[in-house]
């Protein structure tokens, strides 16, 4: 044993004499394993919301009966399912306004509630009977009490002036969910007598007929295990998540190879001293695993706890961009499980035994008479260059396939990984030929030995320009595409938010008190009914909209394709016009005919046309305003958009807010309005903005460490030129010339790439996460910005090693010709 | 102690097959000093590594102490370099990263033969004393050089190995050296085989061998 540790002892030693080497390779261990804990810190927090979300009664876990065609049913099915002897048990669900704050109300009834369903196997024999009293209990988790301010025992008021049972904490509670009794929730509500879904217990209790006998249609089974609605919504945003974080691994990763491979070249004499010694080429290696993994571990805990800053950092953003798509709530505090540090520990050491693996099983190879000699990467290079070029064409082709024969989000990703992989992989051979050019053009001496020189140090430098590259791309892909959502985003919201005043009521009665009033105004030029209703297609909700027959609609409504008179056809109620999404969803083209669930029953619409619905989770149908009255008599009659001249706007929303006593949730004008979208838009782009930079700040470290480990080596190449009179600012001043034009090159490679990563995330990528397909905008002083961010990246990187060339003693260069004794 | 029977070693350069040893024999007894000599490419060193366990030959048997080193697997030569072998290199070859004093005791350590007496003796002998901390890059050839015979003789091995020790020193220090080695050889009792251009110091050795063409003359 103490043989070994003697051998380990040795290994290390050479790290107290490069120490930057050794802070190479923990700086890259640390980033790659901080960025890829940190996003996996962020999903994971948001998966744990979800679960707890799947497991407040929505039947992620046990299966469910829910209304085919209507959000709620009679309570009457639940006492004939429950004679018929099947285990159900009610849930009723809506939202309650507390403090101008919306809130999920659940009700339940505890006693017949399956086990597995949610919380109430957990609530305690005390907390059972208060739950159940007539005073009741409303159960919330300790986010919720915060964001509500609230302690407990306190009891809240409901806007509408019902008071809630009084609060006690229940931990596995999601965010913004409330638990009640399932009677006091059917009151606050107002659905007397109708509940919301049903959960189905697992146990067998004696015959029961089949469903169909009892409920006939009106119900729909989902089976448990199908992925919850937020699940399945979100899951694109955490693969974009973990897209990112795993690229930024990678970049890491590089850095870490490179920092490897030369440690191990340059212990080679060192190895052979321990063979000659006596230490067999196995226990080098293994010893040499032993050291690597040491270090792992140490540099993955930093990172581990990189990662969790760097996750509580975004994790605001996360949040607002989760509830802003999904609608999704997750808690502001981050909490993680011990597998994200076993797993983020993981990744660390499996992360440095991949990067190091070539260079381990060299050394395990390694006959012990050649062991001094170096590894000669320069001499091997024009054979790996060869296959290099070769791989990254078939991986080109590989990409291609499958953007022609793939069909999914997966295979979009794919598509843009073997992208960036061919477009790293071919890197140095482009900067191989184009340097080979310039060194066959070379006619002066110093001309050749700069451009041979540079071909020499191509081979220390790829991998750095490697990540430079991926880094780059990556930031023009998802910098254009964010731009061009931008550019987007923002006409589609002055056409879709045409109405100067948006204005919700209180109730029917005084949504019609408001209209009267308003017609009396003659500043109000238009009043818009906007009511909507909610159904369920294909298992997903959607959205019905009624459009009032007007110009602000035909003119203003942005469309991507439509039927020849389209709104005329939506006016007669024969027609509807479809979101992109969810045409996309149900494979709906113009002129196809559709069955919408309307209260009556099927009604059958054509599709008129569709139009684009930025950021909206739910599909969206938009028909007439008078089918929409007659076909769902029930609807509330409370918003409507106002056509105002502008200059009138604040007098009108002033006298409204007198008059009707509207608060900031029910009245609202368009310039809030769009800059509240317009605000989270931007926050939703800034998770993406941040993992931008720090992928190029990564690609910087990359570049600099790879610098830095090459400084020295570089002094064998540099000192025969100085002892044959060229000075040591001239030196640097080439070797700068020399590292920003490779720079550059990468740089300029890597804007066409990045237009492709653009192309690919817009074309397939968004329409496969999201439904919407985005025009592609180029935005050339985008490309420019990010150019010289790169240089200057590039600059900054390479004016440390300059540095120290310029400082160099006469003394060290000299000594390498001592040294060649 | 050492005995080297029809050994033949070839390699393939420029797509021919260049036969270096062809057939040597060799033996060396316990405290006996031995001198190979013989012009470049003779094989001098190509034989030294082949009894050293750092390379295979293409056939022939190299016995030490009764071992074939020539039959041994990778695992099995290293364990017997550590533990019955000093070996010394023309370009020292100390580890760059550790100060003399680990870089004498490494290979007594790790072959568990740790003697605080003769290491201090060692240490005494070669002049070491004041030069434990520095690191070999502070160091003069010689007192390199002196730290490998010190490192090679350390585990008192059966057989010293010695490839042109002197022939990075200048003529006063390579003396010095020498003298050094061959009067703790004389010590410990071990063989000593050494390969060397220079006659004035194979005559020093009880006996010179002379490899000419890949074979003993």
């Amino acid at each position: 044993m103490s043989r070994h540790v003697w051998v380990l002892a040795v290994l290390l030693s050479h790290w107290t004499r490069r120490r930057t080497q050794l802070a190479t390779l923990l700086v890259g261990l640390i980033s790659a394993t901080a960025l890829w804990s940190g996003v996996q810190a962020l999903n994971q927090q948001a998966r744990n919301s979800y679960d707890r979300a799947a497991a407040t009664f929505s039947g992620g876990k046990t299966a469910m009966l829910i209304g085919r065609d209507s959000p709620t049913f009679s309570q009457q099915l639940f006492v004939d399912l429950r004679r018929a002897n099947w285990p159900v048990s009610p849930v009723v669900e809506g939202r309650v306004r507390i403090d101008g704050r919306s809130y999920r109300l659940l009700g339940i009834e505890p006693f017949t509630l399956p086990e597995g369903a949610g919380t109430a196997p957990v609530i305690g024999q005390s907390q059972l009977e208060s739950f159940l009293t007539p005073q009741g209990r409303t159960l919330a988790g300790p986010e919720t009490l915060s964001d509500l301010k609230a302690r407990e025992g306190l009891s809240l008021l409901v806007e509408g002036g019902m008071l809630l049972p009084p609060l006690a904490v229940q931990d596995q509670l999601a965010p913004g969910v409330l638990l009640v009794d399932i009677g006091i929730a059917q009151t606050i509500l107002k659905m007397p007598g109708q509940i919301s879904r049903l959960l189905i217990g697992a146990q067998n209790i004696g015959n029961r007929k089949p469903l169909e006998e009892i409920v006939g249609g009106r119900l729909r089974r989902i089976e448990a295990g199908e992925r919850g609605d937020l699940e399945r919504l979100t899951s694109s945003f955490h693969l974009n998540l973990t897209a990112f974080g795993l690229l930024s691994f990678f970049v890491g990763l590089f850095i870490v190879h490179s920092a490897i491979g030369l440690a191990l070249e340059q212990r080679l004499p060192m190895f052979r001293t321990l063979r000659a010694c006596g230490v067999s080429a196995t226990s080098l290696t293994a010893i040499l695993v032993v050291e690597l993994v040491s270090l792992a571990i140490v540099s993955g805990i930093v990172g581990l706890m990189c990662g969790y800053v760097i996750a509580s950092l975004l994790l605001p953003d996360v949040s607002t961009s989760l509830r802003g798509l999904y609608g999704a709530q997750i808690p502001g505090q981050l909490s993680l499980r011990a597998d994200w540090w076993i797993a983020g520990l993981g990744m660390s050491i499996l992360g440095a035994l991949l990067a190091a693996a070539n260079g381990l099983l060299r050394v395990y190879r390694l006959p012990v008479l050649t062991a001094a000699q170096p590894f000669a990467w320069q001499q091997t290079q024009q054979r790996w260059l060869k296959r290099q070029g070769a791989v990254a064409l078939l991986i080109t082709a590989a990409a291609g396939a499958i953007l022609y024969f793939g069909d999914s989000l997966a295979s979009g990703f794919a598509v843009l990984a073997a992208l960036l992989l061919a477009a790293a992989l071919g890197l140095p051979v482009i900067l191989g030929l184009v340097l080979w050019l310039g060194q066959r053009g070379a006619n002066r001496p110093m001309a050749k030995w700069f451009w041979a020189d540079s071909r020499q140090q191509l081979s220390g430098l790829s991998l750095a320009l490697m990540a430079l590259l991926l880094a780059l791309a990556v930031n023009v892909g998802v910098g254009t595409m964010v731009q061009s959502f931008s550019k987007t985003f923002t006409t589609w919201l002055d056409d879709r938010l045409a109405a100067e005043v948006y204005l919700n009521a209180v109730s029917d009665a005084q949504g019609r008190e408001i209209v009267a009033w308003l017609r009396q105004r003659p500043e109000v030029e238009a009043i818009l009914p906007a009511w909507r209703t909610d159904v369920t297609m294909d298992g997903l909700p959607v959205e019905v909209l009624g459009f009032a027959d007007h110009a602000t609609y035909r003119e203003r409504w942005p469309l991507l394709e439509s039927q020849p008179a389209a709104w005329d056809k939506v006016r007669e109620g024969h027609a509807a016009l479809f979101s992109e999404q969810l045409s996309r969803r149900l494979k709906l083209r113009i002129g196809d005919r559709i069955a919408l669930p309307a209260s009556g029953g099927p009604w059958q619409v054509d599709v008129a046309g569709i139009y684009p619905d930025y950021g909206n989770p739910k599909g969206q149908i938009g028909i007439g305003i008078d089918a929409l009255s007659a076909r769902w008599p029930d609807i509330a009659r409370t918003r409507f958009g106002l056509r105002v001249a502008p200059e009138r706007v604040v007098d009108l929303i002033a006298a409204l807010r007198d008059k009707f006593a509207l608060d900031g949730g029910r009245l609202v004008d368009q310039a809030t309005l769009k800059a509240e979208s317009t605000r989270i838009f931007n926050r939703t782009f800034a998770v993406t903005s941040a993992l931008n930079a720090f992928t190029l700040g990564v690609a910087g470290i990359a570049l600099l460490t790879s610098l830095l480990t090459l400084a020295n080596s570089r002094l064998p190449q540099l000192a025969p030129l100085w002892a044959l009179g060229v000075t040591r600012r001239k030196l640097a001043t080439i070797e700068l010339l020399k590292t920003m034009s490779v720079a550059f090159l990468t740089a300029l490679l890597a804007l066409p790439v990045g237009l492709l990563v653009a192309w690919c995330l817009v074309a397939v990528v968004n329409v496969k996460a999201f439904g919407w397909r985005l025009p592609l905008y180029v935005f050339p002083f985008q490309l420019l910005e990010l150019l010289a961010v790169a240089m200057l990246a590039a600059l900054i990187a390479t004016l440390i090693p300059i540095l120290k060339l310029l400082q160099l003693q006469p003394v060290t260069l000299a000594k390498i010709f001592a040294d060649e004794r | 102690m050492l005995s080297v029977q029809g050994l033949t070693k070839s390699y393939r350069a420029s797509g021919e097959q260049l036969a270096v040893l062809r057939g040597v024999n060799l033996t060396l007894a316990a405290g006996e000093s031995v001198a190979l000599t013989g012009e470049s490419g003779s094989g001098k060193s190509t034989l030294l590594h082949l009894i050293a366990g750092l390379d295979s030959a293409d056939s022939g048997l190299i016995m030490l102490n009764g071992e074939p080193i020539s039959e041994m697997s990778d695992s099995a030569r290293a364990a017997m370099r550590r533990d019955r072998l000093g070996l010394v290199f023309q370009q020292f070859n100390l580890i760059p990263s550790l100060p003399v004093a680990d870089n004498l005791v490494f290979q007594a350590r790790i072959a568990g033969r740790y003697d605080v007496a003769w290491q201090s003796e060692l240490v005494e002998r070669l002049g070491l004393s004041a030069l434990l901390d520095r690191y070999p890059e502070q160091l003069s050839g010689g007192q390199q050089q002196r730290v490998a015979i010190g490192r090679a003789l350390a585990i008192k091995p059966l057989v010293l190995l010695a490839d042109e020790p002197t022939g990075n020193l200048d003529e006063k220090t390579a003396d010095d050296v020498l003298t050094l080695a061959r009067e703790l050889v004389a010590q410990t009792g071990c063989a000593f085989l050494m390969v060397t251009h220079s006659a004035r110091h194979a005559a020093t050795l009880d006996r010179q061998v002379h490899l000419s063409a890949g074979l003993i003359a």
